[in-house]
């Protein structure tokens, strides 16, 4: 071996430290020593909401690509999902700590840790979008789903890179790189499968059919965004951008924008009011089933 | 529109990898895509998780011309015997490296 291939080999080969890997209880806390004080001018509780909010999109949506796993088409894209579902998993800590941190900010504040929101809140407690808690059919609707929520998200981070709380800006300026790779991910396959042949073509159309009306729900203003002025971005100036993307998207894919009306509301409520779909209670009760047999196990 | 053509598995790409500048690229491994930019991505995610690359090449293997190990003596004997030809009568100044 030459010193350079010993050098690739050694990189390729060296003992990391545990705390980059995924599995075991006794992470590190992710914002540890990261200033998590609130600033006076925010909004300590509608942040916290806000965090929860977006930490809910990341966690519910990285366990249904989780659910993906040993199901993919070829050994590489499984490593490709995994690495994405990783990457959102790491948002949702981060978030859900922002939450309890902010929460603990509050007058009469004991903020809860992000443990204890991903396992032990109930469904209505939940404040993701409808749009990530549904299964995917077919891995065309997992391109589909994975390409408008990262095109959507991306534009989110966007804005909140700029957030007045300095906190939420650095997460959301680190996503931004993570999601940018996503909607680039995803983007490839739909066009590899709507411009491919006629039964690619067919499925990806109708996996677009299938996930358009849960879309309208990503640009609805919601109360706790709108407590938020500097802080949060408006969901509703976010369509421009990520039809932008789709438009582009779909012309190379040879696919056309579906016209599904959005889903209804309940009672007029949808995801960010705590209110989900009946595949919801099913995904949160794996997700949440060993942390609640086993309160405090470690391993 | 042409029907593309369905085939029954993906060919097979070789990765090469560049740790930082200065450095060769190193060969790494191989995997299977469709086609080279989706050879780059797999390469990405498969062979750049733990920040080991900040350059990647995909070749196909099938472009790839290797030597027969059944020509080992005439391709690589003759040279083992000529000391001459390595560069081992100078000093490598110590402020050059990766020699």
């Amino acid at each position: 071996m030459t010193d350079d291939e010993f050098a690739a080999y050694q990189s390729l080969s060296e003992e990391t430290g545990d705390h980059r890997w995924a599995f075991g209880t006794g992470f590190t806390d992710p914002l540890e020593g990261i200033d998590a004080s609130v600033p006076d001018s925010v909004d300590a509780a509608a942040l916290a909401a806000y965090c929860l909010m977006l930490g809910d999109d990341a966690l519910v949506y990285s366990h249904r690509l989780q659910q993906w796993m040993t199901r993919m088409p070829e050994l590489e894209e499984e490593t490709a999902l995994a690495n994405i579902a990783l990457d959102l998993l790491g948002q949702a800590r981060m978030l859900l700590a922002r939450a309890g941190l902010a929460e603990g900010a509050l007058a009469d504040g004991n903020g809860r840790q992000e443990d204890q929101l991903a396992f032990f809140r109930d469904e209505h407690e939940f404040r993701n979008v409808r749009l990530v808690e549904a299964p995917d059919a077919d891995f065309a609707e997992l391109a589909g789903r994975l390409l408008i929520f990262s095109a959507w998200r991306l534009a989110l981070f966007g804005r909140l890179a700029e957030s007045a709380d300095p906190v939420l800006a650095a997460i959301a300026a680190k996503g931004v790189k993570e999601l940018t790779y996503h909607r680039d991910y995803a983007a490839q396959w739909v066009i590899r499968l709507g411009d491919g042949t006629s039964l690619s073509h067919g499925k990806m159309q109708a996996a677009l059919g299938t996930i358009w009306p849960l879309v309208e729900e990503l640009f609805e203003t919601d109360p706790v965004t709108a407590a938020l002025p500097g802080v949060a971005a408006d969901p509703a100036g976010l369509r421009g951008d990520v039809d932008a993307v789709l438009e582009t998207v779909l012309a190379a894919a040879t696919l056309d924008r579906p016209g599904a009306a959005p889903m209804a509301r309940v009672a007029g409520k949808s995801g960010r009011d705590g209110v989900h779909t009946e595949a919801f209670g099913y995904l949160l009760a794996e997700l949440q089933s060993v942390a609640r047999a086993h309160p405090d196990a470690t391993w | 529109m042409e029907e593309p053509q369905v085939r029954s598995g993906w060919p097979l790409y070789e990765v090469f990898l560049r740790a930082k500048r200065g450095l060769n690229h190193v060969h790494v491994g191989s995997l299977h895509a469709a086609d080279s930019q989706m050879a780059l991505h797999h390469a990405r995610d498969l062979y750049t998780r733990r920040n080991e690359g900040i350059s990647i090449w995909v070749v196909a293997a099938r472009d790839i011309t290797a030597s027969s190990p059944d020509e080992k003596d005439p391709f690589f004997a003759p040279s083992g015997d000529k000391v001459y030809r390595h560069p081992t009568f100078y000093e490598i100044p110590d402020d050059v490296p990766h020699m």
